[in-house]
């Protein structure tokens, strides 16, 4: 009864997502006041309902009815409680129920937060949120519905993938979707401002709020796969380019692309167009990305539950998605130009080149993304484009944004001082030279390549603390001046020298991890050991050991150095009967400053196992600069003219923040 | 600088950005294009010995020897018309079982046997890669739901 319950409230959201998304938009073009006011109990009610099925779903897999498909094929009475759980999105069925529960949340939240916005504007907001809704809705309904019934039903169920039953891989769907989806307001707001034709500063604080809080759930999101991938597939590596990864950080590029220019509008209304179009570009590629994932086309190491019939149903949903805004975008465009009056050298060329640079990245992924596609359609040849590919074209790229993102937060808008900026830039300069040369003294190399990546880590996060510290005056005004603008200086500026530094403490860990790894495979028998980079492993003992649904081998490998002991490891080999699959669990031990990272594979007949040892330096500083990027996000989004709902009255609150270069200017 | 001049530079750095991208992905595919070819291929004499390919198919049965050192493996792949042996030296994925589909990514000595520098299985146990199921389709020897 419970699964036709929900079932039928999945039936009806469709329903309310149909009214909610053409009743308003005719409302908006007539004056129909009523039919206008009618978007925002539809986006409540659907999201009610969307929520009565959800709840519906698990249930179903918390009691592991397996009369339902999805349970009977996803999950198995034996799993742990938190995997029967978060095994409701480890399958295809709900991982697109999750997709329109979020859009629901997101279109309940503009509807009960957005009283403040003009009426028209909302209702045709709300409205194109629930045309998406409608999509996405009949897409499930129709190929995938997750109340569908197995009669009779079986005596157990298959079991979630083993690879699945990780916590970080439980939550990574919840952020990556929060991401994806959270863009599709920032999309929602780019059409209905293209029907109104109307962009300005007000707009832009409506959207920016939106976009950040899905730029930093998407930036957790990505963090979250990559952890997943280098501690459970057990190869070592955090990013292999993977079909699947560029599908996630495509709408991350263009994504931060937007960040940066709504800012442009929303302070001089400038790029208004351009903004509209990158708003439009990061929910395509958002839902590029769930077609690539969810259809199957890509031959990817992680396309867990696809299926070519359904890609089909997304490809026509991303051609009435993406082609639609796109027109609606060529035909008013050319009314928003601005006459926009700046330099190239200022706040609004460096965001300008922040976008250009992003953009092509984005294109670049996108190339390399799909090329093997297009020309196995085309020519039936297949090829594969892998990792040397993505470096050689993704890292000149951001070589010059890196460079420049240091330097863009010193020039003023409309006008900026280069050389006043590089003035201010040169004490952080000089220590990124430093910084980088001590980089190849303690890991006494003369890796070049890997000193200029620690030399661009060092001067982004030196460049972002100095910007700090002209804003505030450090050094150059009493103690308690310093102290009292450190506390007026807006959360938002706090938060992109947070940001930036993030990414440059991200870009010290991907480059002296990789650059400085130490990789040892052998084979090793109990008690053996073997010099990793000045660390001793020992392979002590391989137990066997049982797990809730699993058995396991195993191994405890202690690291020692210069005679004391370190860390003990323990590496793990299981093996999932009712899936009669083996999964690799690694054992790490991290410290601030590099991982030490085990893993054991099979036995051979003399009893020796074969086993696998890295030192990686700096590798928890990606992690950690994935969190503080997040963090930086987040604290941007506190800052009070952020503030979903705050009324529009931000001509005060903008005379208050004073870019640092203005102060010259 | 006229509002003329400010357009013509930011078109001219957009090109030059692009353009440079363009160079970038160019360059860079035509070195780090890996094509995927099947054993059958390999005895065609259609692969050139030293480029580094993709090789899929099918783990022989009874094909897999382990070196002493414990960590070489020898196998054969195949598409059941034809068979390439194979060497790796490394961690076999947890999923690498005899007569489970296959890819390996290296380069055919010029001996005749292919030496792997990275062996994938899938993380499915029901999964064939999609280069597989075309080889094995094009060798003749695929069941519809035989897998």
């Amino acid at each position: 009864m419970i699964p036709e319950t929900g079932h039928f409230a999945l039936s009806l959201a469709l329903m309310v997502a149909l009214v909610q998304g053409i009743l308003p938009l005719a409302g908006a073009a007539r004056g129909h006041g009523a039919w206008m006011a009618l978007a925002r109990p539809a986006a409540q009610i659907q999201f009610v309902l969307i929520v009565v099925a959800f709840a519906a779903l698990t249930w179903g897999f918390v009691v592991s009815d397996f009369s339902l498909a999805v349970v009977a094929r996803h999950s198995h009475s034996a799993k742990p409680m938190i995997y029967k759980i978060t095994g409701v999105w480890g399958n295809h069925e709900g991982s697109m129920l999750l997709w329109v529960l979020i859009l629901a949340v997101f279109g309940a939240a503009v509807a009960t937060f957005g009283r403040n916005l003009p009426a028209s504007l909302r209702a045709r907001v709300l409205a194109v949120q629930g045309l998406i809704g409608t999509g996405f809705l009949a897409f499930i309904v129709f190929t995938s519905n997750p109340f569908d019934r197995v009669i009779p039903a079986p005596a157990d169920g298959q079991g979630l993938n083993p690879l699945l039953q990780d916590i970080g891989l439980a939550i990574h769907p919840p952020f990556l979707y929060l991401g994806y989806v959270g863009f599709s307001t920032a999309f929602a707001f780019a059409v209905a401002a293209l029907i109104e034709g109307r962009v300005d500063a007000a707009w832009a604080r409506w959207v920016r709020p939106w976009t950040l809080a899905a730029w930093c759930f998407l930036t957790i999101g990505i963090g979250l796969g990559s952890w997943w991938a280098y501690y459970e597939l057990g190869w070592g590596g955090w990013w292999y380019w993977d079909p699947v990864e560029n599908a996630s950080f495509m709408p991350w590029l263009v994504g931060t692309a937007l960040l940066h220019s709504a800012i442009v509008v929303e302070k001089r209304e400038a790029l208004r167009a351009w903004t509209i179009l990158l708003a439009i570009l990061t929910f395509s590629l958002s839902l590029v990305g769930t077609f690539l994932v969810r259809s199957g086309v890509l031959n990817s190491v992680h396309s867990f539950a696809s299926d070519p019939d359904r890609g089909l149903f997304i490809l026509m949903l991303l051609v009435a998605a993406i082609g639609g805004s796109l027109i609606l975008y060529a035909i008013r465009a050319p009314a928003l130009r601005t006459t926009a009056n700046f330099q190239p050298v200022s706040r609004e060329g460096a965001v300008l080149l922040n976008n250009l640079l992003l953009t092509t990245a984005a294109a670049t992924v996108f190339i390399g993304t799909l090329y093997p596609l297009f020309l196995d359609a085309i020519s039936g040849a297949k090829i594969s484009v892998g990792p040397p590919f993505f470096n050689l074209t993704f890292i000149p790229l951001m070589t010059p944004l890196v460079i420049a993102m240091a330097v863009g937060p010193f020039l003023a808008w409309k006008r900026g001082d280069f050389g006043w900026a590089m003035k201010k830039l040169r004490l952080a300069a000089l220590a990124a030279f430093l910084i980088a040369g001590l980089s190849l003294w303690i890991a006494g190399s003369t890796n070049l390549l890997a000193a200029g990546g620690i030399l661009l880590a060092a001067w982004l996060i030196a460049g972002a603390l100095s910007e700090v510290a002209e804003r505030i005056k450090l050094f150059r005004a009493p103690l308690d001046s310093v102290m009292a603008r450190a506390r007026h200086l807006p959360r938002s500026a706090w938060g992109m020298t947070v940001a930036h530094a993030g990414m440059g403490i991200v870009i010290a860990g991907m480059t002296a991890s990789t650059a400085w790894e130490t990789e040892k495979i052998a084979a090793l028998k109990p008690g053996a050991s073997l010099d990793v980079a000045g660390y001793v492993f020992t392979l002590d003992k391989v137990e066997e050991v049982k797990g809730p649904n699993y058995t396991s081998q195993r191994a405890a490998v202690t690291v020692s150095r210069d005679g004391s002991l370190v860390a003990v490891l323990r590496p793990e080999k299981r093996f999932y009967p009712v899936q009669r699959t083996e999964t690799t669990e690694a054992g790490i031990h991290t410290t601030w400053l590099s991982d030490l990272y085990a893993v054991v594979s099979r036995q051979s007949d003399d009893g020796a196992w074969a086993v696998r040892f890295y030192h990686k330096p700096l590798l928890p500083w990606i992690w950690i600069g994935i969190i503080v990027m997040a963090l930086g996000g987040g604290l941007s989004l506190t800052d009070r003219r952020h503030r979903v709902g705050v009324p529009a009255g931000g001509k005060t609150a903008r005379k208050t923040t004073v870019p640092a270069g203005a102060q010259k200017a | 600088m006229k509002p003329k001049h400010r357009r013509l530079i930011l078109i001219f750095l957009a090109l030059l950005a692009l353009g440079g991208a363009a160079a970038l992905v160019l360059t860079a595919l035509e070195d780090n294009i890996v094509f995927f070819r099947s054993p059958t291929d390999v005895a065609e004499k259609k692969v050139t010995p030293g480029r580094a390919i993709r090789l899929g198919g099918l783990v022989e049965e009874g094909s897999v020897k382990k070196a002493s050192d414990g960590l070489t493996v020898e196998f054969h792949i195949t598409d059941l018309s034809n068979t390439v042996p194979v060497v790796f030296k490394g961690i076999l994925p947890d999923l690498f079982r005899e007569g489970q589909g296959v890819v390996a990514a290296g380069e055919l000595r010029p001996d005749g046997v292919f030496a792997a520098r990275e062996v994938l299985a899938k993380h499915d146990e029901n999964y064939m890669p999609p280069e597989v199921v075309d080889a094995l389709k094009k060798s003749g020897k695929w069941k519809e739901g035989a897998q």
